[in-house]
Order: structure tokens, then sequence, then C-alpha cells
């Protein structure tokens, strides 16, 4: 019986391929694939069920989809454009610390060294409106009498979850900026003092400019982070009250797991991917042309 | 346009003193180089007129203003840095500008000066470049055109081609000498390589340790060097030392040999001198340029020869130091071979052995 033999190159390939089938491109095959069938987890043979774009048509035809990527986008924009600017505050205190700014790097690091999951439950726990520490300290201050449902308002639990996601991870972007202050060379800053700027047109001109790149990438690494937000909101409200604060990934995770309609979720989760696709690609972009700006080549 | 004043300024960090107390008069439209060994607070002192480093002690005057407290906004100066300090993601054009838009004159007014700079400065064909696309010269360039757009009363130049290659470089010096001659503003320029200094001032103000050693035109102090630091610091090569004590109206040194003392010094037996003697004023015979009456000879052996083309360096043994001398219209000379040579002696200069002090003729 003559051997198989395969070419050498494929054979020494053939471990990283295994691995690569097994832990990515096999899941990734089968979710598209199911997100074409009826999919149920409680029914198993329906993974064989083909109904074509059925589930996509309904994604793309769903209001409650569409609200929760419009919530979605929303906790973006608003979520990373204050991290960005109490990132970029804290960034330029600390820069201007001259004793113990190290400790001070150290302890601006710690919320992000917490589980978003306990993160949750601790500001379930502050925004609670009876035992809640923010209506406590309200009531006994005497700013207001009544009870502020901070989670059960739709408006106000939204607000509550950017809360939590901006106390989170408002030092990726302080960090980030602060490295981008260190790399800044001393002399176009002087040379901007001679110039007679003032010390906030030294920051707007010159300081600035220097940042934008340690900026987006902050921003590219963040937007990926909130665009796939789940354990903050899933634990502090679920998504409610009635869906107020449902984000694509509450929905997709509600939808596959706990009304075991895992291939219209599959469906709606290769949907959301390009909005994650969609940000990292500009902010890289903007990336690009920043450094490009600064003469920092590509 | 503008004097400069320095009162007794100080500069410290924490308890170390940098600078000690300086006193300089800068003349309005005159060129001032700070020249010293690195160290030696030329830079420190450049950066407390611009405005960079705050003053520990005394007073700076521009004009009629005491400055001390103002920020460099306000001094109406402009800097030239070492590492040209360019905004890089301006272009040329809006570097150039950048000053003059910071306190908002019209738009017109900005283009004018900016165009005249770049004529100037030969800059007109980069404008729109960003200073990454351009050269080390070109950089420089910008970085003097944007100094010379806002007309201030006084320019600072911080070691401003220490960072070009040395033919660019003597380029570079011969613009700012033009520069100067065309805008007849007050400069200060701080430099550690002393041929910069020699070439380019006024008058000279030689640093060592946050101490003035000595201010002069450059000839003066190449020719009337103050102190031992200050004879070897300006001129190329460094002038010769040696040490001896005088006995019976020649220099008698270690080894026991002796040359006739210069004339005009008033000195008495016994006394520890240092000779000093400049590569130009020691020559081989028929090589040589003979200046003043009193020249003596003393027969040396050449060790290395350095040839320069116009003339060669000769490397010799002098009563136990090497000195260095010139030979003017040279010829091939071994290593080992025994020359006589001409010391013009009205040249020479006598300090005192232990402080370095110039003995006064």
């Amino acid at each position: 019986m003559k051997r198989l033999k395969l070419p050498q190159w494929l054979v020494l390939l053939m471990p990283a391929i295994i691995i690569l089938s097994a832990v990515v491109l096999i899941p990734l095959l089968l979710s598209l694939y199911s997100s074409f069938t009826s999919y149920r987890l409680t029914r198993p043979d329906s993974l064989f069920n083909w109904v074509g774009l059925f589930n996509y048509e309904k994604a793309v035809t769903d209001v409650k989809f569409w609200a929760a990527f419009g919530r979605t986008v929303l906790l973006l924009a608003v979520a990373l454009n204050l991290e960005m600017l109490f990132g970029l505050g804290l960034a330029l205190m600390i820069s201007k610390v001259t004793r113990g700014q190290r400790a001070l790097r150290t302890m601006m690091m710690f919320p992000m060294m917490f589980s978003p999951i306990l993160v949750g439950f601790q500001f379930k726990f502050i925004f609670n409106d009876n035992v809640g520490l923010v209506n406590n300290a309200l009531q006994s201050l005497g700013i207001t009498d009544t009870a502020i449902p901070w989670l059960v308002d739709g408006n106000l639990a939204m607000f509550s979850i950017i809360f939590a996601e901006v106390w989170t991870s408002t030092s990726v972007f302080g960090i980030l900026i602060l490295a981008g202050l260190y790399a800044i060379p001393r002399d176009p800053l002087e040379a901007a003092k001679v110039d007679g700027c003032t010390p906030f047109q030294s920051f707007r001109f010159v300081t600035l400019p220097f940042l934008m790149p340690f900026i987006y990438i902050a921003m590219a690494i963040r937007s990926l982070d909130v665009a796939r937000a789940y354990d903050i909101v899933q634990i502090m409200t679920n998504g409610g009250p009635a869906r107020r604060t449902e984000l694509l990934w509450t929905l997709i995770g509600r939808t596959g797991y706990v009304d075991a309609r895992m291939g219209y979720a599959n469906a709606m989760g290769y949907v959301s991917i390009f909005l994650a696709i969609f940000f990292t690609i500009y902010f890289f972009k903007k990336l690009t042309a920043a450094r490009k700006e600064l003469g920092m080549g590509v | 346009m503008a004097q400069v004043h320095l009162r007794d300024v100080v500069k410290k960090y924490g308890v170390l003193e940098v600078v000690h107390s300086i006193n300089l008069d800068i003349a309005d439209g005159e060129f001032v180089v700070l020249v010293g060994p690195s160290g030696c607070g030329k830079s420190t002192t450049l950066r407390m007129i611009a405005g960079l480093e705050a003053i520990s002690g005394g007073d700076v005057r521009i004009g009629d203003t005491v400055v001390n407290d103002l920020p460099p906004r306000e001094r109406n100066i402009s800097m030239v840095f070492q590492n040209y300090a360019l905004y890089p993601h301006m272009s040329v054009r809006e570097n150039l500008g950048f000053s003059l838009k910071i306190s908002k004159r019209p738009q017109e007014e900005i283009d004018k000066a900016v165009d005249e700079a770049a004529e100037i400065l030969s800059l007109t064909p980069l404008l729109d470049r960003k200073p990454g696309a351009l050269s080390g010269g070109q950089r420089q360039r910008v970085a003097m055109g944007r100094a010379i757009v806002r007309h201030p009363e006084v320019f600072l130049f911080d070691e401003p081609l220490s960072n070009l290659d040395a033919k660019l470089r003597t380029q570079m010096r011969v613009e700012i000498k033009k520069l100067h001659q065309k805008l007849k503003s007050t400069i200060v320029y701080v430099t550690h390589d002393q041929v910069e200094a020699m070439t380019l001032a006024d008058r000279i103000v030689i640093m060592r340790d946050g101490h003035i050693e000595q201010v002069g035109t450059p000839l003066d102090v190449f020719e009337n060097p103050v102190n031992t630091f200050v004879g070897t610091f300006i001129g190329s090569p460094p002038m010769n030392l040696l040490d001896g004590t005088v006995k019976n109206g020649n220099i008698q040194f270690a080894d026991g040999s002796t040359i006739t003392a210069p004339p005009g010094y008033d000195l008495s037996d016994g006394q520890a001198v240092t000779f000093g003697v400049r590569a130009d004023n020691i020559m081989p015979v028929g090589h040589a340029l003979p200046r003043g009456e009193h020249i003596a000879e003393v027969e040396l052996e050449v060790n290395l020869t350095e040839p320069l083309g116009t003339e060669t360096l000769l490397f010799a043994t002098l009563a136990g130091a090497e000195v260095q001398a010139k030979m003017l219209n040279p010829r091939p000379v071994q290593a080992g071979e025994r020359l006589t040579f001409q010391v013009m002696l009205d040249r020479c200069h006598l300090f005192d052995a232990e402080t370095g002090v110039a003995l006064k003729v």
C-alpha cells in the first residue's frame, strides 16, 4: 500500500492549521451556517433546517434590534468622548505632579483591575433607589426627599450605566494619553512659549496634535470594548427597564441563550460585527492620518 | 532693537548654584557669543534671558524693562533651538507664520512676513513641505525664519549649528553673519565651538563653571587671554602651557632647560609661572613667519605631524611636555627628526603658576 505523502510545507503547517480550525475556523463557519438555519438550542435537529436569509431579514426589520444597535452607538459615542475628556484631564494633571507620580499612576489604574461584573454589582448597589449610596447621600443632604429611581427610569438607567462604564475605563485613556505626554519633545513646547503662546494655546496647537495618535489608539481599543459591552449592563439593569438599556450583546445573549434561538442570535451577531469593524477602521484611519500629520510615517 | 543687561544674575537648582552672579551688558545691535565647555552655564543664562528658566537672583533687563517675571511671550525675543524645535504637524509656511497667527495679525501681514523671511533664507520652494521632509540645514533655516518673521528686539541662538555636519555648519555660519548684517538686531548666541564664537561675535563672553571668565572682541580674547583657561579654550590648536620658574630673566622648566622670558613682564627670581605659547608662535626656521623683535631658538624632536595643506602641525617635546607647533610652506617631516624652532617671545604669555591668572604686561 502506498503511503500518502504530503508535501513538507503542509506537514509543517499542520499543527497550526489543526489548532486554528478547532478553535476559530470551525466554530466561525458553524455559527455562520447556523445563522441561515432556524437553529434552536432546545431542538438540536433544527440545525439542519435551512431557512436561507430569513434570520437576517428578520433582524434588519426588527425595531428592537435597531433600537439596541442605536443604543450601543449612543453608549459608544457618549462613553468614549467622556472617557477621552476625563482621561486627558487626568493625564494632564498627573503629568504636572512632581512628587508621588508613580503612586498616582498606579492608583489611576485601580478601576481597571476590577472585574466588570463586580463593577456592575457595585454600581447596582450605589444607584439602588432604596439602600443605594447616591440616594442616601442626596436625601441626607436634603437635596431631594424622594428616592430617585436611578436604575428604573429609562434615561437615568442609561446614565447610570454610562457612569459605571466611564468610571471603569477612563484610566485606559488616562494611561495612554500620559504615555503620549511623556513622549512629547520639550523643544517645540518651549518654541511655542517663545512664539507667544499662552499655556492654553501651547496645549491647543502643540500638545494636542502630538497627543492625537495616542487618543486614537485608545479610541480604537475602547470602541471594540464598548461595542461588545455586556457584563455591566447585564448586572445593573439586565437590559431593562422595558428594554430601555438593551444593548446589542444583551439582546443577542438573551435571544441565543434565554430564548434559545441560536440561529437568529447568530444572524444578529454577524450584523453587529460590522459596527465593531466600522469603528476600528474609522479610528485606525484617523490614527494613520494623525501620525502622518506629525511626520511619523505610516 | 534693544540692549540686554544682566545684573548679578544667579541661577540655582535647589541648593546647587549653577550661575554665580554674572554681569553683562549687551549693546543694541551687538552680536554677543557666550562660549564655554559643557555645563558652564551658558545655555542656562540664555534660557534665563528667554524666560524659559526662572531667574533665582539679580535682574535681567531687555531695553528698559526688567523682564524677570515676564513670560517669554512678553519679552519680545525669539529663539532658535539646537534641535530646531519645529512644529512637526505644520508646514514650513505655518511654522513661519505661527507666532504672528497667535498674536492675531491680519492674514495679509502674515503672508507678507512669511514670504519675506522665506525669501531671505531661500525657503520659498519649500513653503508647503512639512519639517519631516526637510534636510537638517533646511530645518535650521526654517527655525531661523521663524525667529525673524516677528522682528523681535533680541534674537537668542542656543547652539543652533551643533546638529549640522561640518560643511553645512560653515555655510550656515556665514548665513547667520549675513543675516545679522542685514537685520542689525541684537543677537545672543550660545555655542561650545570656539571657532563659531571667533567668527561670529562682535564680542565673546567666555564662561566656565557659572562664572564669566573674560569678555572681549574675538581678537582681544585671542591675544590677551586673562588666564590659562581662556588661553587654551580660545584658539585652535590650544595654547601650549609649560610650568617653570623665573631665573635670571629666563624661564627654567622642570627638566632644567631654559628659554628667555617674554619681554615686558615684571618678574622676580624664583617666581613660579606658566609659560604659554600658541602653535602660531613656535615655528621651524625657514618655515616661520617671525613676528616681533624678540625671538628665541630651541631645537626640538618632532614626534608626530598633521599635514593640513597650507601648514603642518608638528607635535614636539619641549621640556618634557608635548607642544604643538606650526610649519608654514610645509615640507615632509619624519617623526624623530630634530628641527630648530623659532619662538616669537613678544607673543608669548606668562601666567601665575598657581592661579593661572595672566601676569599683566
